[in-house]
């Protein structure tokens, strides 16, 4: 039996690689046939998606790890690969949101056919999705340090398409940068690590041969915490992405949001919960819970100011990080304090969130994506009426936008219920502090919430009701099959996750069990399954499916009621009362104005200027000629934080540039002093 | 023991829906005797349905399926979340499906579809209501879930139907009132907000200036403003009964004798009623308040909710 199941691991997994290697070769072999190109790279990719989805059942279901290594001649680099169940958690959720994005891309790269090179294109794609995989499956630091820079690339050179655009150029810089000041200070984690485990082999990580001293610890936590963090998103290192998520297409946005900050995720829990061991203090927890409260909080604020509906969506994604980090910052404060069960209930839901986020958030930017395809802009005020010119990409993103607002019967409200259970059973905590902490944090997280619900009410409700409001949204069409068959995919996940709990929670179970020591699977499947319970079934409970009984016969009710008192009346149709001129989309709310009083009333934290210029006659200054509005929110972070230390670097830039003078004698004199003091040191 | 949780649900069912618009009739009265006027009868939002019902509805043009599908909706999630809260029994058998929580979201579901079709006609009126709702969401929620779990932390339980039963019982009943005082109070606050009643907004108002609910649904007519009116009744007496029946338990039936059951009902509704003329003596002693102006009330609860939850700990010591 046990063999039966290596034998059929390895064999997923070699075709996995398989078919991503022929997905990056083959495109380019066929020159100047972008359909061939598109159709071998993206149902390439499409293969490979469905490989890693049962790879990563296969890993989940397994008795035990699964591993596997080949030496390498350099020093300490081993390419170890190991497949447990957090590694294939992941694994799942890549490969579920890389098989919906390639059939999405088969129908959407053909807005790039003569524009940009589709082999290119395909095989970066296939790349990035490989390079993902096995970032959460590698086993050695340096192989994980090599993949992750991979993975950096390959997306930097995706996000750069349409480098012809300025805007996407600087995008792609600021990825760039931050990213790699992410990787310094993951290296850095490593290198801690390493001095206590003489190897770069995360095994030896988990069980160095001389424990860390707890200073050692605490800089690896922070080293960890900046690295990943820088990738996740998190406030205030989440600048890059609301630039570099819009400029990439929509389908790589969709990987990017929906896993590729995933894998900061799995990373973190790996350090904390893997290589730590679990022994930490329970201000690391408090840390995290406060970066994701920050990161909640003000990731939903911005996503409600902005009027491109990729940078909402880039914001929203770093929101959803915070809410993933408070369930597992509230685990970790759990963990501290030898509340083991309480412990699994966060990373529960911390895990069932990053699925979760995984589906609607890359949903959602395959629906932007949608627009994009058949409107031509990004700006929410140029679009409206929608929804009757694309109904299925409508309905699909309506979908997501109950899943992102965690209202009931999708799934982000069984993973935010979760959350807000792990928060309150703060009752449990001995110390006073922490239990007041918890429950404001609870009290934010429902702030959040709602803050999203009026986000994501915003930005259907303004691009698909009412009148279509430019040209553009006028004459747009429904977008190809294999658009919608994409976005559809995802949707009928983004359900099923909110209505099967019963049947997630057992596999996640399998996923926290080796990293807390417990199991909680049958305290949390009360009602054998049919309800959910945070531990114990007395303190709260829900049920998906009852829920979903129950509103469907309460419609069906008011159907009932309406026709038992009315009886079978013909609706009439009329045009909206304009006040007695014709209704225009002039007269319509605009995006900016539907946000306007939150804005005012939040007025501390967006910082708004408002321009108001008028040129009056020259008769009278009681007639106004022209006026000109202009309001714009202060990037806060990019001012404060960020400004100042480019301004530091381009000064010392200045000064260093009298070392590179132009002249080919002076760089020889550089190479031969050099040489002499490296003569130096080594006598 | 299925069939009995059947009928009690199907009996809850019935009791909300014929009880909620008396609820609004009664509030109507108090108001306009305050007002030295005679006013309607008690029992004329019955009529008022029964006539909008009748009525054929005028559908906008510019409007999309979420429109007509939005009455459905609203009503369908305001009842289930009316379900989940013990009304006259302390023990309802969809105890399980939801706690407070969920109370909160499927409101919330709710909420969501109704800013959505005030978008969907195109008009200005609409978009302005759906704007103005959402400002108001945005400020009560976090004030809701905070004084809901002051309360919870009593009774160790979250489930609704859990909190009053063992309220009702006595058990873990506390030796200081105040939290509980304080949440009360911020819990009245956030069903004023939620329920769109003065000072927050005016249910009786057409004026473009102050409107935020009617605005919203102006463009509704016939069965589908029928709907959405009874269910705007059902918020305000899912609303009246979480207060009555968290706060003060008292009278509710805990078992299932038809004696208990019938003390039950008749304590519940004259619980509802008397909060009811409580929320009309309100509506009659303040001035709508301006919209930027409702973010301090509702700053004034989250904050009176975050102090019943301190003074709950340090009461415990």
């Amino acid at each position: 039996m046990f063999e039966d199941h290596t034998a059929t691991m390895t064999f997923l997994l070699v075709g996995l690689l398989a078919i991503y290697m022929a997905g990056i070769i083959l495109p380019p072999c066929f020159p100047g046939k972008p359909r061939i190109q598109n159709l071998v790279a993206h149902g390439l990719a499409a293969g490979a998606g469905l490989a890693g989805i049962a790879l990563g059942l296969a890993g989940l279901l397994a008795p035990e790890p699964w591993t596997a290594s080949v030496e390498s001649t350099i020093p300490f680099l081993t390419f170890a690969i190991r497949l447990d169940p957090l590694a294939s958690f992941f694994v799942l959720t890549i490969s579920v949101v890389g098989l919906a994005a390639s059939i999405f891309a088969l129908g959407y790269v053909t807005e790039f056919y003569g524009r940009s090179s589709i082999a290119a294109m395909g095989s970066l794609f296939n790349g990035f999705l490989l390079s993902m995989t096995l970032v959460v499956i590698a086993d050695n630091g340096f192989f994980f340090l090599i993949v992750w820079e991979l993975m950096s690339l390959l997306s930097y050179f995706l996000v750069v398409t349409e480098h012809q655009k300025a805007d996407v150029r600087y995008a792609g810089l600021f990825y760039l940068i931050m990213t790699h000041v992410g990787t310094m200070f993951i290296m850095l984690t490593f290198l801690i690590f390493f001095q206590g485990a003489a190897s770069f082999s995360f095994e030896a990580f988990r069980h160095p041969e001389q424990p860390l001293p707890g200073g050692m610890r605490m800089l690896a936590f922070l080293m960890a915490l900046l690295g990943f963090g820088a990738k996740a998103g998190i406030m205030p290192l989440h600048v890059w992405l609301p630039y570099a998520h819009p400029a990439a297409p929509s389908h790589v946005s969709a990987l990017m949001s929906g896993v590729m900050i995933k894998t900061a995720i799995y990373a973190l829990i790996r350090v904390y919960f893997d290589f730590l061991g679990g022994q930490f203090p329970w201000w690391w927890g408090f840390v995290v819970l406060l970066v994701g409260t920050t990161s909640a909080l003000l990731g939903v604020m911005y996503a409600l100011m902005e009027n491109d509906l990729k940078r909402l969506l880039a914001f929203s994604s770093v929101e959803n990080i915070g809410i993933i980090l408070l369930g597992l910052g509230a685990a970790m404060i759990f963990h501290a304090y030898g509340l083991k069960e309480l412990a699994a209930l966060g990373l529960l839901a911390a895990l069932y969130h990053t699925i979760n986020h995984a589906m609607f958030k890359g949903l959602l930017f395959m629906g932007a994506g949608s627009l994009l395809y058949a409107a031509h802009t990004r700006n929410m005020e140029e679009y409206g009426g929608l929804l009757r010119r694309m109904p299925w990409t409508g309905l699909f993103f309506l979908i997501g936008a109950i899943s992102i607002s965690a209202l009931p019967l999708a799934n982000g409200f069984v993973s935010e219920w979760l959350v807000f259970q792990t928060l309150f059973l703060s009752l449990q905590l001995p110390a006073l502090f922490l239990k007041l902490m918890l429950p404001i944090a609870a009290a934010l997280l429902a702030l959040t919430g709602v803050l999203a619900l009026v986000c994501f009410a915003k930005a259907f409700g303004l691009s698909f009701l009412a009148l279509p409001r430019s040209s553009h949204a006028r004459h747009a069409k429904e977008v190809p099959m294999a658009m919608r068959i994409g976005m559809g995919l995802l949707a009928v996940w983004c359900l099923g996750l909110g209505l099967a709990p019963m049947i997630v929670v057992p596999r996640l179970d399998r996923v926290i069990g080796p990293l807390t020591g417990v199991s909680i699977s049958d305290k949390v499947l009360a009602l054998d399954g049919w309800a959910l319970a945070p531990v114990n079934v007395q303190f709260s409970s829900i049920s998906p499916p009852m829920l979903a009984a129950m509103l469907i016969a309460c419609g069906l009710l008011g159907l009932f009621l309406a026709f038992l008192f009315g009886g079978h009346l013909v609706k009439r149709s009329y045009k909206t009362w304009g006040c007695g001129i014709n209704l225009s989309p002039r007269m319509e709310y605009t995006a900016t104005g539907f946000v306007q009083p939150i804005k005012r009333v939040f007025s501390t934290i967006y910082q708004p200027t408002i321009k108001l210029e008028t040129e009056f006659l020259e008769e009278s200054r009681y007639f106004a000629k022209r006026r000109r509005f202009a309001f714009h929110i202060e990037p806060v972070f990019e001012k404060y934080l960020y400004s100042p230390v480019v301004h530091v670097f381009m000064r010392i830039a200045d000064r260093l540039r009298i070392l590179q003078a132009g002249s080919l004698h002076l760089y020889l004199a550089y190479i031969f002093v050099t040489l002499v003091v490296l003569l130096l040191f080594a006598v | 023991m299925v069939l009995q949780a059947i009928s009690l649900v199907i009996a809850q069912t019935i009791v909300l829906l014929a009880v909620s618009p008396f609820l609004v009739g009664l509030i109507r009265k108090v108001k306009a005797r305050f007002q030295c006027r005679q006013g309607a009868g008690v029992f004329q939002p019955y009529a008022d349905l029964a006539k909008l019902f009748r009525k054929q509805p005028v559908i906008s043009t510019t409007t999309s399926w979420i429109f007509p599908a939005t009455p459905y909706i609203l009503f369908a999630s305001t009842l289930s979340a009316g379900l989940l809260v013990p009304a006259f029994a302390s023990q309802t058998p969809m105890n399980f499906a939801g706690n407070i929580i969920a109370l909160v979201y499927l409101l919330a579901l709710g909420t969501f579809f109704l800013i959505l079709a005030g978008l969907d006609a195109g008009s200005a009126f609409g978009g302005m209501g759906s704007s103005r709702e959402a400002i108001v969401a945005s400020l009560t929620e976090p004030a809701m879930i905070l004084s809901i779990f002051a309360i919870a932390l009593t009774a160790g339980s979250t489930n609704l139907s859990t909190i009053v039963h063992k309220t009702a019982l006595m058990e873990g009943i506390v030796t200081d009132p105040s939290p509980h005082l304080m949440a009360l109070a911020a819990l009245f606050i956030v069903a004023i907000a939620e329920t769109g009643r003065v000072p927050v907004d005016n249910p009786a108002t057409h004026l473009e200036l102050t409107m935020i609910h009617e605005a919203m649904v102006l463009e509704y007519s016939g069965r589908y403003l029928a709907l959405i009116e009874w269910a705007a009744g059902l918020k305000l007496l899912v609303f009246l009964t979480l207060i009555a029946n968290v706060f003060a338990p008292w009278g509710i039936a805990t078992s299932l004798e038809p004696a208990a059951l019938s003390i039950g009902l008749a304590t519940y509704l004259m619980k509802v009623s008397g909060l009811a003329v409580v929320m009309g003596v309100i509506e009659c002693m303040f001035a709508k308040l301006r919209l930027f102006r409702v973010t301090d009330l509702l700053g004034v609860a989250f904050i009176l909710a975050l102090l019943g939850l301190i003074f709950f700990y340090i009461l415990r010591g």
